[in-house]
């Protein structure tokens, strides 16, 4: 029976929480009643299978599709007066790479609160884009057109987009997905850092392999939630087989829990 | 030279004007892969001004432009309800609605056809841009004389107005426009209201459409639509730049095109002029003919997506 | 109206026959047609093609008109326009291969550009000397009704020609409009089949011209196959049905037209065609609005239902106000929120179906994915009662040992 009192703190201090949000496309729920409350401070994945309905908790969460029920808070307050608390990265193949930009003016989009109307981006803008391209190792490509980016570095433009919001939850949809090893340390570094300055970070996430190696909390998701909280109690071998179903074999099944039973051994 | 004042100067003047904006819209259109919502919004002028005919009885100037702007808002919610209730693929959605209001349109015309309106398929279509003539523009002191003034066509007023609007739109919403045609999902995530962007973009573009099919004729509209910002997307890969293009493009157009027009038959030994609508929508495409096969950035960078 | 009855059942007379069943063949090669070109996501093509027809129907109607004084000679303006149309595709299809430009400004560059040159050509037929000039205009909004048997006759053949070769090579042109890749592997040719779609549609579109003029062709490309699409998932029943819309739009067209004086063919089989298309749009029971709307509420109820009981049975609060409502319309609760005996049981219930669902997809992952309804109908509804007295007692044994 949860406690109302201390539920209600959770949902205040929580970056993001979600109760009852149900997804519908086609007549059928692709996101059936998921609770969830993202810890703040905390670095959570989201996993579950392909069409679990990763993707489309968080963008009707972030007001981007429709939702058919539910209810979002960030810091207990509704989301569209909060827009400013997050940061969102789409998948990287939902934009068009052709388009007529360089890599600083797509950073710069992300201080698309900042200005008004009558004010055109000043130099100020342009150096916070430029701490945050820095930050992503991508500061030598400032001037590069996107299209000539590869994959990885496409996906490091758009964390320094983010990066520029300064925002108190950055949310990132597939942040790993067809990017190169040494892309993929640098994302987990940056990641990292910002946890460590107080912020929370919300990624779904594939590679089941290095759920522990990176994320404190997760949430097993299909269609319904199936399990969520800190990684050592939420991510067994249990779990992932509710969540997968058969698709997982019990040899893989071990291997990603194997860490666990490793660490309580010891 | 006083000849050039009175007979080629306004329509000179109305052609870069519409040129030059719709070239403008164009460029939004062309990045967002919507280029043939100008198409559409061309095509059901038709329907809207004949409509607006049939309940006023009168052929004024406002009715039409009201009754091409409420046809043209009537095709885009039409074709948002089907793409979305009816999950039809929007550039098919788009090819029932247009075709259907534009069939319409042709109905009710020939149908009162027997009435003997002065309203035709080929006006529509070419525009009378020639009609256009300033009887008081005897020469370069009329441009200083009230009077002379007072009596140039009002379709050059009204272009000028159309396109102040759009410009200054375009201004105002240059961010969110960027944003909402490169990354929508992110734009919604930022309250850039992508949705009502995309409203906006749509009205204004039918806005500068009846402006110009009044004067030019919808033909030339959707060449100024797609043709010079096509072109200019071969130029260049900075978006500043690529509307510089369009707009260079779109005064070249215009003014080649009525020289043409004008002249060109006369070299040939003919002795009528051509149509000046359709020859500067020719030109525009022999441009963008030549952006396709010389242009410094014709080649597609960048991972292909679907959008 | 008696007009109409006598049209309807071909009892007119005799040209009025040919023309409707000339316009029903038309509309019907068009449908299918049309089909695959929409499957392929590339419905918009038929117009870039049916405005370059212009500019070859011009210079056609020139050549002919300096050689013989008249430019109206069917065959002759049929093939200009066919090869212009050719040009105005191939067109198309370079600038969207190989330059960064989508097909949608391929296909409106080459729309207007070749629409302008046809502008252009008929000013200057219009300071020639020829005979026949309106009969030019007649190919932008179509005239059937000074139309002669002969040509409804060769109109007639051409759409059979075409219905002929579209039924030959149905099986190959679906494979390549549902999976390109995996037609290669299968060793066809899919650029030169693409290629015959093409050329089939260039086809309808210029046998269309006269019919409907070259602006309204366009709907029959896409009209009837969008209107099909709403009554059927399965491709070939969809281009039968397209082609059977279509046939029903051209006759619908044709006979109302013969209604009155004057009244123009094309427009009205288009509309007879959008008419159609409302049908499926709004009342079709499988895509149709009116279903997906009753759908969509009924799921939407459904779940603020089922989320309000278990708030009920787990005394959590609810906040959200449709819940409420529906609570308090089914007399679970009463209206200052305190729950009422009958919504008590009804709240267990649905907290032992949640239990029952729950412990399903955990025995069974397998078969639950096979499941689409997400555990919102009733047990009893989907599983045998056998099976779900084992759940049952699997439960019952679970609870035990909590205890």
């Amino acid at each position: 029976m949860p406690d109302d009192a201390r539920l209600d703190k959770a949902i205040l201090a929580s970056p993001l929480a979600i109760h009852g949000l149900t997804v519908s496309y086609d007549h059928r729920p692709v996101v059936h009643s998921v609770d969830f409350v993202t810890p703040p401070g905390s670095m959570s994945a989201i996993i579950g299978p392909n069409g679990a309905g990763k993707s489309s908790l968080l963008k009707a969460a972030l007001g981007i599709t429709r939702r058919l029920t539910g209810d979002v808070r960030v810091f207990g307050r509704p989301y569209a007066q909060m827009t400013r608390h997050v940061a969102y990265v789409p998948q990287r193949n939902s934009v068009d790479w052709d388009f007529p930009a360089r890599v600083i003016d797509v950073v710069v989009m992300g201080l698309f609160r900042d200005l008004r109307w009558w004010q055109f981006g000043g130099r100020g803008q342009r150096r916070r884009a430029m701490q945050a391209l820095t930050r992503v190792g991508m500061e030598a490509f400032a001037e590069r057109q996107i299209g000539q980016l590869s994959g990885g570095q496409q996906q490091r433009v758009f964390l320094a987009r983010a990066l520029v919001q300064e925002a108190d939850l950055t949310i990132l949809d597939e942040p790993f997905a067809g990017v190169d090893a040494a892309t993929e340390t640098a994302i987990v570094e940056v990641l990292k850092s910002l946890r460590d300055e107080g912020r929370t970070l919300l990624c779904v996430h594939h590679d089941l392999a290095t759920v522990r190696d990176y994320f404190d909390h997760v949430l097993l998701l299909n269609v319904r939630r199936i399990a969520a909280g800190p990684v050592d109690q939420a991510f067994t071998e249990a779990n992932l087989q509710a969540t997968y179903g058969g698709r997982l074999s019990s040899v893989q099944l071990a291997r990603l829990v194997e860490p666990a039973l490793a660490a309580r051994e010891h | 030279m006083s000849e050039f004042m009175m007979f080629s100067l306004v329509p000179l003047a109305v052609a870069v004007i519409i040129s030059m904006t719709c070239a403008l819209l164009g460029n939004f259109l062309v990045l967002r892969r919507q280029s043939l919502i100008g198409d559409a919004i061309s095509h059901v002028a038709l329907p809207g001004i004949v409509v607006s005919f049939l309940l006023t009885g009168v052929l004024s100037s406002s009715a039409m432009m009201l009754g091409a702007g409420v046809s043209a808002l009537v095709t885009v919610v039409m074709i948002e309800l089907i793409r979305r209730l009816g999950r039809v693929e929007a550039s098919a959605a788009m090819g029932v609605v247009f075709t259907s209001l534009f069939a319409l349109g042709v109905l009710l015309l020939e149908w009162h056809g027997a009435s003997g309106v002065h309203l035709d398929v080929e006006h529509a279509l070419y525009g009378n841009l020639e009609s256009l003539i300033w009887f008081d523009g005897t020469g370069p002191a009329a441009l200083f004389d009230p009077v002379a003034l007072a009596d140039l066509p009002p379709q050059l007023g009204r272009a000028a107005w159309v396109g102040l609007l759009v410009v200054a739109m375009l201004v105002v919403l240059r961010r969110h426009l960027v944003l909402g045609s490169f990354d929508p999902e992110f734009a919604a995530s930022v309250s850039a209201r992508p949705a009502l962007v995309d409203l906006l973009l749509v009205t204004l573009v039918a806005i500068a459409a009846i402006a110009a099919f009044e004067a030019v004729g919808s033909i030339i509209v959707i060449a100024m639509f797609i043709c010079p910002a096509a072109a200019a997307r071969l130029m260049t890969n900075r978006l500043g730049r690529q509307i510089a293009w369009s707009q260079l493009f779109a005064v070249l157009s215009a003014v080649l095109g009525y020289l043409l027009a004008g002249h060109a038959p006369g070299w040939l030994g003919f002795e009528a002029s051509v149509s000046a609508a359709g020859m500067i929508a020719s030109v525009a495409g022999l441009i963008l003919l030549a952006a396709c096969l010389a242009g410094p950035r014709r080649r597609r960078t960048g991972a292909a997506t679907s959008v | 109206m008696e007009t109409w009855w006598r049209a309807l059942t071909f009892t007119l007379g005799y040209n009025t026959s040919v023309v409707t069943l000339g316009a029903m063949l038309l509309a019907a090669g068009a449908g299918m047609v049309g089909t695959f070109v929409l499957l392929r996501k590339r419905a918009l093509v038929s117009d870039a093609i049916s405005h370059a027809t212009l500019p070859g129907l011009a210079l056609a109607f020139i050549l002919v008109g300096l050689t013989t004084g008249d430019g109206r000679y069917l065959p002759a303006l049929l093939l200009g326009a066919a090869a212009s149309a050719a040009i105005g595709l191939w067109a198309v299809q370079s600038i969207s291969d190989h330059t960064r430009l989508g097909e949608d400004a391929a296909i409106g560059a080459v729309l207007s550009t070749f629409f302008a040159v046809g502008v252009v050509l008929i000013t200057v037929i219009q300071s020639m000397a020829v005979v026949g000039q309106s009969g030019l205009t007649g190919y932008l909004v179509g005239a059937t009704a000074g139309m002669l048997a002969s040509e409804a006759k060769l109109i007639a053949a051409c759409a059979l020609g075409l219905l002929a070769a579209v039924l030959v090579l149905r099986r190959q042109l679906l494979l390549v409009c549902f999976d390109a890749d995996f037609a290669r592997t299968q060793g066809l040719d899919t650029g030169r089949l693409d290629l015959v779609l093409l050329l089939l549609l260039m086809a309808v579109v210029v046998i269309g011209l006269k019919v409907t003029g070259l602006i309204l062709i366009v709907a029959l490309t896409i009209i009837p196959p969008v209107a099909a699409r709403f009554w059927t998932d399965q491709p070939m029943r969809m281009v039968a049905l397209a082609a059977l819309l279509g046939a029903l739009s051209g006759y619908l067209g044709v006979t109302l037209s013969s209604v009155r004086e004057g009244l123009p063919t094309g427009p009205l089989i288009v509309l007879s065609a959008f008419g159609l298309f409302m049908v499926s749009f709004l009342f079709s029971p499988r895509r149709g609005v009116l279903a997906s709307l009753l759908a969509y509420r009924r799921l939407r109820r459904r779940v603020h239902l089922r989320q309000g009981l278990l708030a009920l049975a787990r005394e959590e609060p609810i906040f959200d106000d449709l819940t409420l409502t529906l609570l308090c319309r089914r007399g679970h609760i009463r209206r200052d929120g305190v729950a009422t005996s009958a919504g008590l049981a009804a709240a267990r219930d649905a907290d032992h179906e949640e239990r029952l669902w729950a412990l399903y997809r955990e025995r069974y992952p397998d078969d639950a994915l096979h499941r689409e309804h997400a555990g919102l109908v009733p047990i009893h509804e989907v599983l045998s009662p056998d099976a779900i007295m084992a759940l049952e007692t699997q439960l019952l044994g679970r609870r035990e040992v909590v205890r």
